[in-house]
């Protein structure tokens, strides 16, 4: 599994154990604990694919990302 | 200090508050009511003699010593088991008293050989000074029946049973059964036959189940039971307080020396963590300090295909640090990064992150601890505020029920689970969550409750099932909720467990629980008084870890068991100093004391002290360092004291990841599995030969006393400090306590912590600040660190990890009482002959379905790799689960386990792995190719004669 794909995953776990609460509180608790645990580097690292439409990311996952890639 | 054995008074201290004046000897004194008249007259300066009686242990009455006369009272009672009453005037030495104890001893000696300049005790020996206490001058009695010259059991590899010198004083036995809890030794046949037995009579002590705790041989009061390390060197000739270096249990022990020779490692009666107890790993597993294979010389080498080359220090400082210099100029600061070690001292893994922050200019730090108890400090700071457990292990002894959930405390925390075991002999209840059958479910006087052997992966649905039974049925603590938590939170989170689809009906297909066994435990939990909770890594090592912490949170809130002794929640750390480490800002998104990088408020402290601007984003974590390393962009590491390639889960990406780096600089005591690709080798020294602290986890911060000269010549913090020096950080401690001092300064909860208080106080319990001078045995008392405690909503997610027709068994891994974590230093120790390898606990009906007997080599394989091992047929684990220990490289357990980690922290799942078993002739090819290629990189190039 190389990085991106580790990454993807890593996203999608987080939004998947936030779904609970909601898409709008998971979306946002999702960005919240990816800026409060990320290195940059791995936002760097997955920003192509995001960009490119974010293929394999949850729809949390992916707006959660969006959110702190586009800022 | 100047040697000499710690003081025995006899009998256990009374804990009564009430006082009664008594006379002994003419001497008024005021005691404790219960308080035995042995104690009494020895607390007060008053030694009478005695040998059946021991304070670590209940009074016996056995040896008829101890005799005295008591004003009004016939005879001459017992001073062990007499009590004291108000007003009792007490005579301890009288011609009479003299006659008899002198008669007593002169039987005793009569029967005991007469070898005491050559006995191993000789000057340390109760027998001896006892028979000189009561004035022995001869012995009377001639030639007859006596238990001289018989064999001597020397099976055990760390000491001798000689039955000749035994006289039958029962504290042996009375030690295993009373502190350890085994119930091992017995006294066999009666009269003159009686004699100390460690089972059948066909068994010695090694084939015994004695746990080689050494409780019996500090009891011993003669040579019968000793050291073979005195035996061999000799009484010691001083001793010094220091902290053991395994668990997390943190026993206090006397190291016991001659000039700079460990004698024997002694539990300290005073530890406030093991209260004289100790296990086989602490008491008796520390030769790997002077192993053959201790690395004292740097080393370094150009590629990791080359031997290695001995060099001076500050040639290996120069080269480390000229690398971290070539590898950020061409690549830029962040890729560099270093890892703690929680076996480590506080100080030394404070000078490593602060390193990292303020030498490699980011926040590329982490500890081992990502692979063990992260989920427990995102989980704690969640809930309660504060990443740490809520009680000091004192408190067990007022628990009326006590949950283990993902803990093996018999093996992973010996000391601490001799505790449990006592107060559950006393009638709390137990309940214990895991899939195996631990040996706490049943053992001598002790039986579970309830043992729910739960699928492997469903801890957060068997912990939301016992709530959803605590709050359907009423049972739940409102009051205390409404007084201290979030009530609109608390009753979200009711709504949601209360859900019927959460109920253990509903759940039971998915956790293999029984409902009613669930049920009932919920039942019992909820109502049978104060509650504990105690876990281990059966809890964290999942990719819901994080979840299950904040699901027991939950469950200690909602039933009111927080914030008084005998409740609360209580991770079990694995390693020494697994919460010092994270204490001490290990972690790459916060600075000591769990402060966020983000802060401002918090980096402005440290940019003050330290004169440097901190990078406010948070760092890499282990797994993502690999990751970066694998990608090309990370390719230096400092590594201290941490063994990556064998404990991090996925070998063969850890080893990818690796080999990608430019720099790799291993600070350890041996060529560990990770050195195989360093470049650069500190040597370590080890707990013997620093100085420092390590905090338990019950938070208590411990001093750690450096007792010989370290072999490599410089204490752990002083290589940091060389390397900082060397990039120009111009650091100048001379003292570790100067180093507590920086970490009190910018660290609020150690706020009141110096190496000063710790000496007078013996530890502390931090937080230590100006609202708790003294320390904290108890959090979260008048209300919770953030506040008002926080129910959070804790849904059960599947692993990603599945079972299926390729891979149809469930691997969860632990590890056993003997061996230590990666075995780097148990192995080297006689410990290994308790478990020399790696073996896979397999159920009958999956062996037989495999054609598999018991001790056959077996296959085991996953979708990441593939090792093989002997198999030990067992229905301690249920069918469709295999289990392993991770103690031998040999075995590289972790080859098997996959990337799949904790979403909130990445801590790996290594209790979940779908694995498959076959049949094997031997180890794997690569197994094989490892073992090869391991020589290789372990080679050293002979020193040139001079």
């Amino acid at each position: 599994m190389n990085t991106t794909d580790q990454l993807v995953l890593m996203a999608n776990q987080i939004a998947r154990n936030l779904a609970i609460h909601g898409d709008d509180t998971a979306t946002a608790e999702t960005a919240a604990h990816i800026k409060a645990f990320w290195d940059p580097y791995m936002l760097r690292q997955i920003a192509p694919m995001l960009a490119a439409g974010g293929n394999g990311l949850s729809p949390v996952a992916r707006a959660a990302l969006e959110r702190l890639c586009i800022a | 200090m100047i040697f000499q054995p710690q003081t025995d008074h006899g009998t256990p201290a009374s804990t009564a508050a009430e006082m009664v004046t008594v006379f002994i000897d003419g001497r008024s004194m005021r005691v404790p009511a219960g308080t035995s008249v042995m104690r009494a007259a020895s607390e007060n300066g008053t030694s009478i003699p005695k040998l059946c009686a021991t304070d670590s242990l209940e009074s016996f009455g056995s040896c008829r010593l101890c005799l005295v006369e008591i004003d009004g009272v016939r005879g001459t009672p017992a001073s062990c088991t007499t009590p004291v009453a108000e007003g009792m005037v007490v005579h301890t030495q009288t011609p009479h008293l003299q006659i008899l104890r002198k008669g007593v001893m002169e039987l005793y000696i009569s029967d005991h050989p007469l070898d005491c300049l050559t006995c191993p005790a000789n000057g340390d020996c109760e027998l001896q000074d006892q028979a000189g206490a009561v004035g022995l001058r001869e012995v009377r009695y001639g030639a007859g029946e006596t238990h001289l010259g018989q064999a001597k059991d020397t099976s055990n590899p760390y000491f001798d049973f000689d039955p000749s010198k035994c006289i039958a004083c029962s504290r042996c036995v009375r030690a295993c059964d009373e502190v350890q809890g085994t119930f091992a030794l017995t006294i066999a046949g009666r009269g003159f036959e009686s004699k100390v037995s460690a089972g059948l009579a066909s068994e010695d002590f090694f084939g015994s189940e004695c746990v080689s705790c050494g409780a019996c041989v500090q009891a011993c009061p003669t040579a019968t039971l000793v050291e073979k390390a005195v035996v061999e060197i000799g009484t010691p000739e001083r001793a010094v307080v220091t902290t053991c270096a395994y668990c997390g249990v943190g026993c206090t022990f006397r190291a016991e020396m001659r000039g700079e020779q460990l004698v024997r490692m002694v539990p300290w009666k005073d530890g406030k963590a093991n209260h004289g107890h100790s296990c086989v790993k602490g008491r008796f597993a520390w030769g790997y300090a002077t192993h053959r294979e201790r690395i004292t010389k740097p080393m370094i080498r150009a590629h990791i295909d080359q031997p290695w080359r001995e060099v001076s220090w500050d040639e290996a400082l120069a080269h480390t640090v000229a690398e971290f210099a070539r590898i950020g100029a061409k690549y830029g600061k962040h890729a560099l990064g270093g890892i703690t070690s929680s076996r480590c001292t506080n100080e030394e893994t404070f000078l490593v992150q602060k390193l990292v922050r303020a030498g490699f200019g980011n926040n590329n730090v982490d500890t081992c601890a990502r692979v063990c108890h992260s989920p427990t400090g995102y989980g704690l700071k969640t809930t309660f505020g504060t990443s740490a457990g809520t009680q000091d292990f004192d408190s067990v002894m007022a628990a009326d029920v006590i949950l283990v959930i993902g803990a093996n405390p018999t093996d992973g925390h010996p000391v601490f689970a001799s505790r449990i075991k006592k107060r559950l002999r006393q009638g709390a209840k137990l309940i214990v969550i895991d899939p195996r059958r631990i040996d706490l479910v049943r053992m001598p006087h002790i039986e579970a409750a309830q043992h729910l052997p739960l699928r492997p992966g469903t801890n957060v649905a068997v912990l939301t099932a016992m709530a959803h039974v605590i709050v359907t049925e009423g049972l739940a603590d409102e009051e205390f909720v409404r007084a201290r938590c979030d009530w609109d939170e608390f009753a979200d989170w009711a709504a949601f467990v209360a859900d019927p689809k959460r109920s253990p009906e509903a759940t039971e297909m998915l956790t293999r629980v029984p409902a009613a066994d669930l049920r009932a435990a919920a039942r019992l939990f909820a109502t049978g008084g104060n509650g504990a909770i105690y876990y281990g890594l059966g809890v964290t090592e999942h990719s819901q870890g994080s979840s299950t912490v904040m699901a027991i949170a939950n469950l200690a809130m909602a039933t009111g068991n927080i914030g008084r002794p005998g409740v609360g929640v209580n991770p079990l750390r694995g390693q020494n100093n697994v919460q010092g480490a994270c204490d001490m800002g290990s972690f790459p998104h916060e600075l000591s004391g769990y402060r966020h990088i983000s802060d401002a408020g918090a980096r402005s402290l440290f940019e003050a002290d330290w004169g440097v601007r901190l990078d406010p984003e948070p760092g890499l974590r282990i797994p993502n360092m690999l990751d970066a390393a694998v990608d090309g962009v990370f390719k230096g590491l400092y590594v201290q004291g941490e063994d990556i390639l064998q404990s991090d889960p996925n070998t063969r990406h850890v080893a990818a990841g690796l080999a990608a780096m430019e720099c790799v600089v291993v600070h350890d005591l041996f060529l560990n599995e990770t050195a195989n690709y360093a470049h650069v080798f500190l040597p370590g020294s080890t707990f013997l030969e620093k100085n420092g602290t390590f905090t338990n986890a019950e938070r208590r911060i411990q001093p750690v006393r450096k007792v010989m000269t370290p072999l490599s010549g410089l204490e752990d913090w002083q290589v940091t400090q060389g390397l900082a020096n060397a990039m120009g950080l111009d650091w100048h401690y001379t003292h570790p306590g100067e180093i507590m001092d920086e970490i009190a300064r910018l660290t609020p909860s150690f706020a009141g912590v110096s190496f000063a208080r710790l000496d007078a106080a013996g530890s502390l319990q931090w937080p230590v600040d100006a609202a708790h001078p003294d320390g904290s045995p108890i959090m979260h008392i008048d209300g919770f660190v953030r506040g008002r405690g926080k129910f959070v909503i804790t849904d059960y997610v599947p692993t990603d990890e599945k079972t299926g027709p390729r891979f149809p068994l469930l691997l969860t891994t632990g590890r056993i009482l003997s061996q230590y974590n990666v075995g780097a230093q148990t192995r080297r120790t006689e410990n290994s002959r308790w478990h020399s390898e790696d073996l896979l606990e397999i159920h009958p009906i999956d062996a037989e379905d495999r054609g598999l007997k018991n001790h056959d080599w077996a296959r085991l394989v996953s979708r990441s790799g593939e090792t093989a091992l002997r198999i030990t047929i067992t229905d301690r684990v249920a069918p469709g689960v295999v289990y392993t220990t991770f103690h031998h490289p040999a075995t590289q357990a972790n080859v098997i386990t996959t990337e799949f980690s904790d979403w909130a922290t990445n801590c790996p799942e290594y209790k979940v792995t779908a694995v498959q078993v076959t049949p094997s002739n031997g180890p794997s090819d690569w197994q094989q190719r490892y073992q090869a290629q391991s020589d290789r990189a372990r080679r050293v190039d002979p020193v040139p004669a001079e």
